[in-house]
């Protein structure tokens, strides 16, 4: 296998491409055959496609409307605040007001934007027909639609949340005992799992989509960037869903995870919402600046300057992100020392942020500038960013922040921040990119004339606020008294709210008005170099004709003849003679191709699987606990009839020709696989949610002199130990059953993989009767809360595990999964992997840590 | 050749000077929490803890300096300068080092800054 594999897909030094063009006729049929390949569905199921082209453009439109909704919320609150003693809101519907604006900038905004961004054009600047999940986009987005409608709708129903965007309890938990909080938190963490598949996806994508030939070292920036906030969202997303999940069960159950009265701490949760609310800062930062470092060089007409330095920005800032969170904690009383680590880096990570900003002044100053809209936005945004990047150098300094925190200064600061750090930028991509989602131009004139009270109406908007918040003024405060120096304030800083609104409209307008008439663009509009510009205008569904070999980080500006070879289908993958679609694989340093990947194509299974995981989450706010678990049941049911039918399919050869003289196989199992790469990074994730678990466990143990309670009241020792040998039983067995199928010895793998089952289940009962045993009431007190939540966690990781081993005994029977082709068992061995860490960590901490503490 | 071959590197490296900070830091945080929340108690003396940290700072300073060590070899392999934009894998090779080399700068620097703060204070207050 492996002596075939070298063979297949063996290094290859430069590769040219086909020195002449096959015959028009070829062509031809080559291109009928791939458009019926990559067909758009039409009608009623267009709505099925899975193409990232149409997925992409409904993820963008969407979090356009979810801005507007944002938008206009915004402005009502600034229409309370023009004057002193409004009356204009309630009190109550402004504390909505403030939430709900917070929350959809958030999380139906600023960050999937970034993932629909990402999945409309990251192929495009791989040269890859698709990334190698487009069913998980789909399915992401269907998420993020239903999740978002369901929050967003909330509020006309006077239900929606009101305890702030980060939801501190005590606040959301014992003052406020209506729907409003588990709308927040059962609504984002339907969406957040939504945002984790659209991680996986990035990652998979840019390191094993591009195309043959892109080094590591002629990545487009963008990708780069994308790469690391992706990264980022695996670590930071999950300790919030973590925390939603302790604060919910708070709610529903009164195992009192934040309630001192129990033992709990409120300030576990500001740990955990902050060690994911800080790193979202840049999730949402770097792929919005990653569009200007494509913008730059286009319009400077050099390649970029400094790109090592800013993949040393993109990497650096990604890893000092994490060390920033407390920083929204320095007025909780923290011992002096923590506060200082955490001013020390939030000071450091300006370094970098700055880095990346010279590189481009610097690129802007070497090259000869060609004046054009996105660059006006792009410059708009570099002034805005940096002024709030200054007024957080100043909030990062603790006895600054002493005074700062609540007011509207951190108003004025984090809008300069995101508003420059992403917004523009955003805007600046419409005007770039927007060619290549219809083949149409946005209006130059009008996006001038939209600049203008955008930029100077946000300036007067914001401008102010830092001296109200200096002068006092605290947030989230429905009106305020006259006189005492907030009058003139606000009200100019409403006036510069509906300029900014009336510049922002005018770009709606621009992007949403009807094109019919309007010419197509030429190609390559403003003749970049990158590879996303090969697209044709209109661009096909196909998204390229060939997949290019590539030499330079600007294939357009280096490459002769590449837009001739890449049309003539010179290049791999010219052609889908068997009617499938497929991209290319290659490997993650030197991009060398050695796998061609078939790809799903439409499907309303995404829309099955989001409906049903849906009504888990959305009947599990209103606690109709049957009708959640029955929903819970379907999409079970729904996923696997997915993967059985549309995963891990056996090709009908072992390998194909791709041109240019390349064999590739079709299938791959194991860490070439993309699947196997899936399941790691999703791994990754949850194991950060389980740490996050671990943590709290840990920062009880710091705050209470008797936790664990001494003598022990459970789980005991002898139950936990028994839990951990035999999950680890089930762990060997399933690694031996990956073994044996290998051998092709079929009795060895079903014997040993049920077996593993049977293990595996008793693992997981054995787990839960230490705390049952020992009669531990998880409403009493925190302690007997976390070893039960501990223990659940574990034991759900042996039920899914479970699942799994039956999963792969019924692949195999049914002839999907052999001892050669065995995607299904290696990637559930991988998840066995993380299942036994787990358990063997949860037993060290039940069982173990009361032994030495 | 085969030094700079492909299953030779490893996109890990870029990650390693990072991680050293991550580790430094957490465990200046970790330590400093634990003390001063179940040794001392608020306002209790914070010398050990310096100590500690100081240490600290000598073992991840020398790591990241391997590192970048590392890196700057791996960007001076040859005879190629800067901005390693060449479709070979010498290039590449220079490439992945300069970023390290870079990234390692970055660590060290975010190294000190957490080690400063034990420099100036002195309590748990």
């Amino acid at each position: 296998m492996s002596q075939e594999r070298e063979t297949l897909g063996s290094k290859r030094g430069d590769v040219e491409p086909l020195a002449e063009a096959p015959p028009e006729e070829v062509r031809r049929a080559q291109a009928e055959r791939l458009l019926r390949a990559w067909e758009t569905p039409t009608g009623w199921r267009y709505w099925s496609s899975v193409n990232n082209s149409d997925v992409g453009l409904w993820y963008t439109a969407m979090t356009f409307f979810f801005l507007l909704f944002g938008g206009v919320l915004a402005l009502l609150m600034r229409i309370q605040l023009a004057v002193p003693d409004n009356d204009f809101l309630s009190a109550e519907l402004y504390n909505q007001a403030f939430t709900v604006h917070g929350s959809v900038m958030m999380f139906l905004f600023a960050i999937p934007v970034f993932e629909a961004i990402a999945v409309l054009f990251l192929p495009q600047m791989l040269g890859a027909r698709d990334l190698p999940f487009p069913r998980l986009s789909a399915f992401g987005f269907w998420c993020f639609l239903l999740g978002g409608i369901f929050l967003c709708g909330s509020i006309f129903f006077g239900a929606a949340p009101r305890g702030g965007w980060f939801m501190y309890p005590p606040l959301t938990s014992t003052y406020q005992p209506d729907i409003g909080a588990d709308i927040w938190l059962l609504g984002f963490s339907f969406i957040e799992i939504a945002a984790i598949a659209a991680a996986v996806e990035m990652i998979v994508g840019a390191l094993k989509t591009r195309p043959p030939g892109m080094r590591i070292n002629l990545v487009p920036l963008y990708v780069w960037y994308v790469l690391v906030a992706a990264a980022m969202i695996v670590f930071a997303f999950p300790p919030l869903i973590a925390g939603s999940m302790l604060l919910e069960i708070e709610r529903a159950f009164h195992w009192p995870f934040f309630n001192p009265a129990g033992g709990g701490d409120p300030l576990l949760w500001q740990h955990l919402f902050w060690l994911f609310g800080h790193p979202e800062v840049y999730i949402i930062f770097l792929p919005s600046v990653a569009l200007i470092a494509m913008i730059v060089p286009t319009f400077a007409r050099r390649a970029i300057v400094g790109y090592s330095w800013i993949v040393l920005a993109a990497v650096g800032t990604g890893f000092l992100s994490f060390g920033l969170w407390v920083h929204h904690m320095f007025t909780t009383g923290l011992p002096g020392i923590s506060l200082g680590l955490f001013s020390a880096a939030s000071e450091a990570v300006a370094i970098p942020t700055g880095v990346q900003i010279f590189c481009f002044l610097a690129t802007l100053a070497a090259g000869r500038l060609t004046p054009s809209v996105p660059m006006l936005y792009a410059f708009g945004s570099l002034v805005i960013f940096v002024l709030g990047g200054l007024t957080g150098v100043m909030v990062a300094i603790a006895p600054f922040d002493f005074q700062a925190h609540d007011t509207f200064f951190v108003v004025a600061h984090f809008h300069y921040v995101l508003i420059g750090g992403a917004l523009f930028p955003i805007l600046a991509g419409c005007y770039y990119f927007y060619p290549l989602i219809n083949g149409k131009r946005l209006s130059d004139r009008l996006g001038k004339i939209a600049f203008w009270p955008a930029f100077i109406g946000f300036n007067i908007a914001f401008l102010p606020m830092h001296l109200t918040g200096l002068r006092g003024m605290p947030r989230r405060v429905f009106t305020y008294p006259a006189g005492i120096g907030f009058d003139v304030l606000n009200l100019v800083s409403t006036i510069g709210a509906f300029i900014l609104a009336a510049g922002l409209a005018i770009v709606f307008w621009d992007l949403f008005r009807p094109k019919k008439k309007q010419p197509y663009a030429e190609r390559n509009p403003w003749q970049a170099g990158t590879l996303e510009w090969t697209q044709e205008m209109p661009g096909k569904p196909w998204g390229i004709r060939s997949i290019p070999e590539v030499d330079s980080r600007y294939p357009l500006w280096d490459q002769p003849n590449f837009l001739r070879d890449v049309d003539e289908g010179r290049f791999y993958l010219p052609d889908a003679e068997e009617g499938r679609r497929e991209t290319i694989l290659t490997s993650v340093i030197d991009a060398q191709p050695y796998q061609c990947q078939r790809l799903p194509g439409s499907s309303f299974i995404t829309h099955a699987a989001a409906l049903t995981t849906g009504g888990f989450f959305v009947f599990g706010t209103y606690h109709w606990w049957w009708l959640a678990l029955v929903s819970l049941v379907l999409a079970l049911g729904v996923i696997i009839y997915w993967l059985w039918t549309g995963t891990a399919l056996i090709p009908e050869k072992e390998a194909k020709d791709v041109s240019l003289g390349l064999r590739l196989p079709l299938y791959t199992s194991g860490p070439s696989s993309v699947g196997w790469w899936a399941i790691f990074i999703t791994m990754l994730a949850v194991l950060t949610a389980f740490i996050s678990l671990v943590f709290g466990y840990f920062f009880y143990w710091t705050i209470h002199e008797d936790f664990p309670p001494d003598p022990s009241p459970g789980p005991g020792v002898f139950w936990p130990v028994v839990a951990a040998g035999l999950l680890l039983g089930a762990w060997g067995l399933t690694l031996l059953a990956r073994r044996w199928n290998r051998r092709d010895w079929a009795a060895g793998f079903y014997v040993g993989l049920l077996l593993a089952a049977a293990l595996a289940v008793a693992g997981g009962a054995a787990l839960l009767a230490g705390p049952w045993v020992t009669g531990l009431d998880p409403k009493s007190h925190v302690y007997p809360a976390t070893v039960w939540l501990l223990a659940i966690w574990t034991a759900g990781h042996a039920v899914v595990g479970v699942i799994m081993q039956l999963y792969c005994v019924a692949r195999r029977l049914a002839g999907r999964m052999t001892a050669r082709y065995d995607i299904d068992i290696s990637n559930v061995a991988l998840y066995w992997h993380f299942a036994a860490l787990t358990a063997v960590v949860t037993v060290a901490v039940i069982a173990g840590f009361p032994l030495v503490a | 050749m085969s030094q700079t071959a492909e299953q030779h590197q490893s996109l890990w490296l870029l990650a390693a000077s990072p991680i050293v900070w991550a580790a430094h830091f957490l465990l200046c945080y970790i330590t400093a929490a634990i003390w001063c929340e179940k040794v001392v108690g608020p306002g209790g003396a914070l010398m050990t803890v310096r100590v500690t940290i100081a240490a600290y700072t000598a073992v991840a300073l020398a790591v990241i300096g391997i590192i970048g060590w590392v890196g700057y070899r791996r960007h001076s392999y040859g005879s190629a300068d800067l901005p390693h934009d060449d479709d070979t894998p010498e290039d590449r090779h220079r490439f992945l080092g300069f970023s390290t080399f870079l990234l390692s700068g970055l660590s060290a620097v975010a190294v000190v800054y957490a080690a400063l703060v034990a420099v100036f204070i002195g309590s748990c207050h």
